[in-house]
């Protein structure tokens, strides 16, 4: 029984069979890949699992629980958080205050009319801000303004943000898109420090094989919305369903 | 101090000396000089520029930190002018009920409003809001004339039942309003010399109320709703994705700024015990949208130097007529004199309004900051130590 | 029966204004994705024109008349007008009479200057800005104009009548083989809802018709794309949003007659088109023409003293009621397309 199990997922967009039957275990504490072709369903299927559309039919369990018809906000309550493709941040805070919204938000919920005290007299909060941006080598940047930051740190920033609320499961959208190769290796040298230093379950939607067969435990593969095989690393790579499907991109 | 850092308190201490000391720095020349007529320190109008300030601070706390522009908050101001004057009517003369009832009236309302409106956001929250307040000055001029006493406005009478007070004097006339027996009316003059300075109970009555809350605002902008309320600006997906709801956020932040609104409303009843629909037209709310703008949305002391611009010069501006202009420009010849006064004219007296548009149009494009920018960029010429540059240039261009 | 048609009729008169200037709106939002608060502006500043070509062609001479004195025995003094002189007084009489249907062609030129003055001028500095920017700055601008009007015309409403021959009522229901005397309109609103349909009619025919209309409306549906094909859009768009002040303008002249011109009426008019334009869906041309209509003769319904009766104060708000109904259930509004302005 993994963390995340979908069940039997179906969406259609009018004609289109966006995803068909999508059954996927995540098992705890693993760091699963989903790859396949521009338009296999790898970005709906994500949506699916943040709240952002909701499958017709099957089932998608957290934990135990369905995430089904909840809001993006509930689902990331239950412990699911959320890298994008490009980096959301808030541009026009700093970078301090955009360690400290997801720690309130982790320890008030989704409201709290907190409107009396500073955000700094918060002492704990604000030593474990300052010591996650520790680990991403963000704290000589703690007083910039985020929309300042180049890309790179915004990426590391999104994903302090993400971690700072210990998710179990932390869900990326192609973290490394349109990097180039020293920032991408970056990155997957952040993911690995990351992993390796707590326990947390990620889920990487990714193109780009390099970053895939660096970090992945286990790999989905899905073309036309469907899976078509999921298995380690190594059994992957030389798999002839997965080739074929890949062999449309190369040419 | 108070919970405040130091530069926020510093700030507190200075608007606190400036309205405590208005009745001195707004009354700058001698009585007969000819300059007197630029005095704004009489209390009718230092009156106004408090009351004003709270109403921008409120609409400053949903527009300047959350973005949400209403077009509708003059609605607000309105029901707390008529909560007021009815606490007048039925219960007392004393101010305190009456402003207590126009805040909480004020809030309900806002949170009725608020709770549709704010289901839309952008420019359809911005129609919503103008729509509910359309639809408020239409029914106070209309239907709810029992109530709001339609186009003649709302007054207190000889014949109101004033359960704890009297209905009228011992003389026969209507009493006035007052703090525990202060009349609100009650002005000490002074004469210093040349000087003369006007002590209004009223203007210290609002001006406390004003610093309190300026205080509050302070507060809510450095507290973590504040930052959440930006965040609401910032971006909304990343919020949701964080594990926040906004909608909840942006509520309150209707409520409280709709319960400043009704807080202005309310002393402005106070000061003078009437109300009248034209209060919740939308030329009302836009004027407040104007203060801010003016002033600099998003910043703490931006909607009160808005908020005292716009009220001054109306006064002063649309009092300046022709023969004063032709006082001013005396020594020059007789020609360039009538022109400079022909080129003027537009812009003065009745003219104000052209001024205003013109000057708020001109901030919109050139100082999106307001006069908060504009104060900041005067005092970095001045400055001329260029360290704000080059740390700004810095914090915005790290190493890659 | 004869009730519905009365208060059909009455609401077509102000549904076509709403209609006509709630379609130069979408036209600008659509194009240029500006939400122009001074549009409404543009509207009085067109039924100002009305009013200043009646006062051109009125503009006259005196003579003094030595046969006839006044009251204090001074001689007469004639006022001639310009036009009596030059084309004789009946040709001339009848220029002046039918000053408001001239100033048609008058307000053309006007319009389209002043609105490519003002987004050559100003609203291009805004296309990058926040929605909230350009409604700021469109609102000022709406203040400026509005005051400039005030001070060459003043504060009180012009009287501009419609020429004599159009100014009468007609025996609708006589027409429609009815009772005579049930359904009295006058010509004037037939007018004005003809006209407002003509001009309806050549803007759409106009989009629909011509290249420039095709590709003005591929850029409302993509502007990027029609960018990248090296179409000049911005010229274009200048274009259409002098159109769409011409549109209102026109709106303006003909209204003259209805409702005497104050300098406020635009921004009266303003807030209902906004709530017609989000009512038809923000960004459709048929919506805004469609929510026109429907709200024009909707606020007219709400008006019958039945109405009122059960509902009093319903005529006053029966147009945000429905405004803040269809928001709320139907966001796109009646006709809009998905995804313009929603969240």
């Amino acid at each position: 029984m993994g963390i995340l199990e979908v069940k039997d997922v179906n969406k259609r967009f009018g004609g289109l069979q966006a995803l068909g039957d999508v059954n996927l275990s995540v098992r705890e504490n693993t760091v699963h890949a989903i790859i396949g072709p521009n338009g296999a369903g790898k970005s709906t299927l994500l949506n699916c699992l943040v709240g952002k559309l909701i499958p017709d039919t099957g089932s998608v369990m957290f934990d135990g629980q369905s995430v089904l018809g909840r809001k993006p906000y509930e689902i990331n309550q239950m412990g699911i958080s959320r890298v994008f493709q490009t980096p959301e941040i808030f541009a026009d805070l700093s970078v301090f205050e955009n360690m400290m919204i997801p720690l309130f938000a982790k320890r008030d919920g989704s409201f709290r009319l907190h409107a009396f005290e500073g955000v700094g007299s918060e002492r704990g909060l604000t030593q474990e801000a300052e010591a996650m941006l520790d680990e991403v080598n963000m704290l000589e940047k703690r007083d910039f303004h985020a929309g300042a930051l180049s890309r790179g740190d915004k990426r590391r920033l999104e994903m302090a943000m993400c971690l700072i609320q210990r998710p179990r499961l932390l869900l990326l959208d192609e973290p490394t898109a349109g990097m180039a190769r020293a920032d991408t290796n970056n990155t997957i040298d952040l993911l690995k420090t990351i992993k390796a230093k707590r326990d947390i379950t990620m889920c990487i939607i990714e193109h780009d094989m390099h970053v895939v067969f660096s970090l992945a435990d286990r790999i989905t593969v899905l073309a036309q919305g469907t899976p078509l095989v999921e298995d380690t690393p190594e059994n992957i790579k030389g798999h002839p369903k997965v080739k074929e499907a890949y062999l449309g991109e190369a040419a | 101090m108070l919970g405040l850092g130091r530069k926020d308190f510093g700030l507190l201490v200075i608007v606190a000396l400036l309205t405590l000391l208005a009745p001195f720095i707004l009354n700058p020349f001698p009585s007969d000089s000819s300059l007197a007529q630029f005095n704004a320190g009489y209390p009718d109008l230092m009156q106004r520029f408090v009351i004003f300030g709270i109403f921008a601070i409120g609409f400053n706390i949903l527009f300047g930190l959350t973005g949400y522009l209403s077009f509708g908050h003059a609605a607000f101001l309105g029901v707390g002018s008529y909560a007021a004057v009815w606490m007048f009517k039925l219960l007392t003369m004393n101010v305190i009920p009456a402003i207590i009832l126009s805040v909480l009236i004020a809030g309900v309302f806002s949170l009725l409003i608020g709770y549709i409106s704010l289901r839309r956001s952008g420019i359809y929250f911005s129609i919503l809001t103008l729509a509910f307040a359309q639809m408020s000055f239409a029914l106070a001029y209309s239907v709810l004339t029992p109530i709001t006493n339609g186009e003649t406005g709302l007054q207190i009478a000889l014949d109101d039942p004033r359960i704890l007070g009297v209905s009228q004097t011992a003389d026969g006339s209507i009493p006035v309003t007052h703090l525990f027996g202060l009349e609100m009316r009650a002005t000490e003059v002074v004469n210093m010399g040349p000087w003369q300075f006007q002590f209004s109970a009223g203007y210290y009555l609002c001006a406390l109320l004003m610093l309190i809350a300026f205080y509050l605002a302070i507060r809510i902008f450095r507290s973590p709703f504040g930052m959440m309320l930006r965040a609401v600006k910032s971006n909304q997906q990343r919020l949701y994705y964080t594990g926040l709801n906004a909608r909840p956020y942006t509520l309150a932040a209707f409520v409280i700024s709709g319960m400043y609104a009704g807080l202005a409303g309310g002393l402005l009843a106070a000061m003078d015990p009437l109300a009248g629909a034209e209060r919740m037209q939308w030329t009302a709310s836009g004027e407040v949208v104007l203060m801010t703008i003016l002033g600099g949305a998003g910043t703490l002391i931006g909607p009160v130097l808005g908020a005292g611009f716009i009220k001054y010069f109306e006064n002063i501006f649309s009092k300046i007529n022709d023969n004063v202009l032709h006082g001013w420009f005396a020594f020059l010849p007789d020609g360039i004199e009538d022109a400079l006064v022909a080129v003027v004219h537009p812009f003065i007296g009745k003219g104000w309004h052209l001024t205003l548009g013109l000057l708020f149009v001109a901030v919109v494009i050139f100082l999106p900051g307001g006069l908060v920018e504009g104060g900041q960029r005067i005092a970095r010429l001045f400055r001329r130590k260029p360290a704000p540059d080059t740390e700004r240039a810095h914090q915005h261009t790290p190493a890659e | 029966m004869d009730a519905i048609i009365l208060q059909t009729l009455n609401g077509l008169d102000k549904g076509s204004a709403y209609a006509l200037i709630a379609l130069g709106l979408t036209l600008i939002f659509g194009t240029l994705g500006v939400v122009n608060f001074a549009h409404g502006a543009l509207f009085m500043i067109g039924a100002f024109c009305a009013v200043t070509l009646q006062r051109l062609l009125s503009a006259s001479y005196t003579t003094l008349d030595e046969t006839r004195t006044d009251f204090l025995g001074n001689p007469a003094k004639i006022e001639t007008p310009y036009v009596e002189a030059w084309f004789g007084p009946d040709v001339g009489a009848g220029i002046i009479e039918w000053s408001v249907p001239l100033a048609i062609l008058f307000s053309i030129p006007v319009m389209m200057l002043i609105g490519f003055a003002m987004e050559r001028g100003l609203i291009k500095h805004f296309y990058k800005r926040p929605h909230a920017d350009q409604i700021l700055v469109t609102f000022g601008l709406a203040i400026v104009l509005q005051e400039i009007i005030k001070y060459f015309y003043g504060a009180n409403p012009i009287p501009t009548p419609a020429p004599d021959a159009l100014t009468g009522s007609f025996d609708f229901g006589a027409l429609l083989g009815m009772d005579p005397n049930v359904i009295i309109y006058p010509y004037w609103r037939l007018v004005y809802f003809a006209f407002a349909a003509l001009v309806i009619g050549a803007v759409f025919a106009f989009l629909q018709f011509t290249t420039f209309g095709m590709v003005v409306r591929a850029g409302m549906a993509d502007r990027e794309t029609v960018g990248l094909l090296g179409i000049n859009i911005d010229k274009r768009f200048t274009i259409m949003f002098g159109l769409a002040a011409c549109v209102a303008g026109l709106a303006g002249v003909m209204y003259a007659p209805i409702n005497s011109p104050n300098y406020h009426m635009g921004m009266d008019f303003l807030v209902l088109s906004f709530v017609v334009v989000v009512v038809g869906g923000m960004g459709s041309l048929p919506g805004a023409v469609l929510a026109g209509f429907l709200l024009g003769i909707l606020e007219s319904f709400a008006s019958m003293t039945q109405v009122i009766n059960l509902i009093p104060g319903i005529n006053q708000i029966i147009i945000y009621v429905v405004a803040i109904i269809v928001l709320l259930t139907r966001p796109r509004g009646l006709m809009g397309r998905k995804g313009v302005m929603e969240e």
